[in-house]
């Protein structure tokens, strides 16, 4: 029996069709079942967009380099995956709570999370680098698909107290592997609750093709936890927004869990601790960067006849100032106190642990006092 | 009039529920059933399925939903059926219960009660008499109880379920059906009950926690009979350890034996004697001993009398440090 190479691997067809709104051209494509979610959309809500995007890509670049110069312990790139997260997340209302794994910085960000707060947790600054309650988003989750099971109970307690919110979990291929994963849909589906799954098919968890973790469209296998799915093209915006729209209206109108497969590329490596010549072609990169979500999104505003220079100037300056405002912050940005590697542990009195604390403060005082 | 155990539980789940509309109970079987044990018998009748939800069969997804509904601002309690199903949540309660208010630098707390029955001696298959509290005392982020008295398993019970931390409570399965007819009330403000000395002796510091401290009673009756007094600590809270009150013990003792049914190697004993041995080292006449289940897989049931820490075994090492300490009085004289 020859031995199969995972690295080969087809994913069948499947059974649901996949939206595209925009194609690689920037022409739009009419979509009867989506293209509705569309309709409040203006001009100036696509030259933001493309901001976001331009913003993101360049906050990605700029982590990617600090981490190269020392600054950063390690960072997540999300190259080519701006559309998947900005469009998703612009559909959401502020208070939807979102559930995200490591690679969110897009979401975050679009929420309102400051650059070098994002990466002071990358930096190994910080454990967190939101709060949660702020921007309604749960801490970045690292254990993959953990963050999943999460959403399921946030979603069921607003179903148990009447909210209208929706919770949203993100993650990617390789998570759809996970018994929490699974679980997660298990639980969303059997209390109809408000959830929606939106998943970044990025086509690799490390070296993995997602065809080692699939081998039918995720999109299919949603669909058989009984969740109402969308397959989209995850690097048309427009395609992203308006599945996110659809879902979580499915969600608010009382009908239950939504899955959604954005279907796009990571261009970049893993993290920056990761070498993808080692397992994929060159051509598959040249070939997902003819697809590249910020280019589409540029045609697009040019066929619409849109003064695309001074959008793309704006967004420009937008990422100018973000870049030096991140790189003067982190190239700053003191150590957390001592004191800290304690705190927290506990929210309420606990005796072992305020002793550890002590303990080791005197410990380091004596060597301060003993010169 | 006398309640058994399972019925001071079940009060004490009553009781959270009516005080506090955020308190929620999720598990298999739960509801409709009232549990297997029937600790939740009633519950889903008088406060409705969104109240006392039972849940799919998957335990991983039990306690990351309670993470979720932690997240949006409820009080969870779940009920994991058996002790051996308590390893399927492993992720979701050593890396993200225990960790997310640290993670959160303290903006979530995670007020989570895991209800787990455990211990042997009822006779079970496998997966269904262990003792797995070792691997969540060792994990920081959690606090780990185990009641033993029918009155603690209605006041620890509700002090979990108050307290901010994410709790894993024990419940001596083999005890449900003890009965007592103290008054259930006398909830601790505190975030974990402190160790509680049952009774005084002067000879041997006995300590125990859930279903060992009947055992640990029945010593000390016996070893009364042949002139030797045992003092005997219920730990009561595994996480904290309040070492404080065993060390007070072992200074007038001198002597320590601590039990237990988990396996012995790495377990609660081992840390309990090394905390003793730092602190009481000038004190102590004999090396603390420990009386544990052995270092083998839970045994099938006809096996586990030999298992589990009896009455014989305890005397045996309380006779060991006596007779040591008797042996260099008399080298002394």
């Amino acid at each position: 029996m020859p031995i199969v190479s995972t690295q080969h691997m087809d994913v069948a067809a499947g059974s649901l069709p996949t939206h595209q709104l925009l194609n690689v051209d920037g022409k739009r494509i009419p979509d009867e079942e989506l293209d509705h979610h569309l309709k409040d959309l203006k001009e100036a809500d696509l030259a933001d967009f493309l901001r976001d995007m331009v913003v993101l890509r360049r906050m990605d670049n700029e982590a990617t380099a600090l981490q190269r110069q020392g600054q950063l312990g390690l960072w997540a790139p999300l190259l080519g995956q701006e559309a998947a997260q900005i469009g998703s997340v612009r559909a959401t209302n502020d208070d939807d709570f979102i559930f995200p794994s490591y690679r969110e910085h897009g979401v975050a960000w679009a929420r309102g999370v400051q650059a070098e707060d994002l990466l002071s947790v990358w930096r190994g600054a910080r454990a967190s680098g939101w709060d949660p309650n702020e921007v309604n988003i749960a801490c970045q989750q690292i254990v993959i698909g953990s963050q999943a099971l999460h959403a399921a109970g946030y979603g069921m307690g607003i179903k148990f107290d009447g909210g209208e919110q929706v919770s949203v979990a993100y993650f990617g291929d390789g998570a759809t592997s996970q018994g929490d994963v699974n679980e997660a849909m298990v639980f969303a589906a059997s209390y109809q609750a408000p959830v929606l799954f939106f998943c970044q098919n990025n086509q690799w968890a490390i070296s993995e093709p997602v065809a080692l973790q699939s081998r039918t469209n995720i999109a299919d296998r949603a669909h058989g936890f009984g969740l109402k799915t969308w397959r989209v093209d995850g690097n048309d915006i427009l395609a992203v927004y308006a599945a996110t729209k659809a879902a979580l209206a499915h969600a608010r109108h009382g009908l239950g869990p939504t899955f959604i497969e954005a279907v796009t590329y990571r261009m970049g490596s893993h993290t920056t601790a990761d070498d993808p010549t080692r397992y994929r072609k060159s051509e598959q990169l040249e070939e997902w960067k003819a697809k590249d979500p910020i280019d589409r999104l540029v045609k697009y505003l040019h066929e619409m006849g849109a003064d695309v220079q001074s959008y793309e100037q704006r967004a420009q300056n937008a990422a100018d100032e973000m870049a030096a405002k991140l790189r003067a912050a982190i190239t700053t940005m003191e150590d957390p106190k001592v004191e800290e590697l304690f705190t927290n542990v506990y929210a309420e009195p606990h005796e072992p642990t305020e002793r550890a604390a002590k303990n080791y403060l005197d410990y380091l005082a004596d060597f301060e006092g003993g010169e | 009039m006398a309640t058994t155990m399972l019925k001071a539980l079940n009060k004490s789940l009553h009781d959270a529920l009516s005080e506090d509309d955020k308190v929620i109970l999720l598990g298999e079987d739960i509801g409709t059933l009232g549990g297997v044990f029937r600790v939740t018998d009633g519950l889903k009748a008088e406060f409705g399925e969104h109240r006392v939800v039972d849940t799919p069969l998957a335990e991983s997804g039990i306690v990351g939903t309670a993470i979720g509904l932690a997240y949006r601002g409820y009080r969870p309690v779940v009920e994991i059926q058996f002790d051996g199903f308590t390893y399927p949540a492993f992720d979701q309660l050593v890396s993200q219960l225990a960790k997310l208010h640290y993670r959160s630098r303290g903006r979530v707390k995670m007020p989570v009660t895991v209800r787990i029955p455990y211990g042997g001696g009822i006779g079970s298959p496998e997966h269904h008499s262990e003792s797995p509290e070792a691997y969540f005392a060792h994990t920081a982020g959690l606090r780990v109880f185990a009641p033993s008295s029918v009155e603690d398993a209605y006041a620890m019970l509700r002090q979990a379920i108050t307290c901010d931390d994410p709790v894993i409570f024990f419940e001596p399965k083999r005890r449900y059906h003890e009965k007592s007819d103290a008054e259930l009330g006398n909830v601790q403000p505190d975030a974990s009950p402190k160790a509680k000395v049952i009774r005084s002796g002067t000879d041997v510091t006995v300590v125990g926690y859930g279903p060992t401290t009947y055992t640990l009673i029945d010593a000390a009756m016996a070893a009364e009979d042949e002139g030797t007094s045992l003092e005997v600590i219920d730990l009561r809270s595994l996480d904290p350890l309040d070492i404080d009150t065993v060390a007070q013990s072992v200074q007038h003792t001198g002597k320590l034996v601590v039990v237990h049914e988990a396996s012995r190697t790495s377990g609660l004993g081992a840390e309990i004697c090394a905390e003793i041995t730092e602190r009481c080292f000038d004190y102590l006449e004999h090396a603390p001993l420990r009386v544990t289940g052995f270092d083998v897989p839970y045994p099938p049931s006809r096996l586990e009398s030999h298992h589990l820490p009896d009455l014989d075994r305890v005397m045996h090492a309380v006779d060991t440090v006596m007779r040591h300490h008797e042996a260099s009085k008399g080298a002394a004289q």
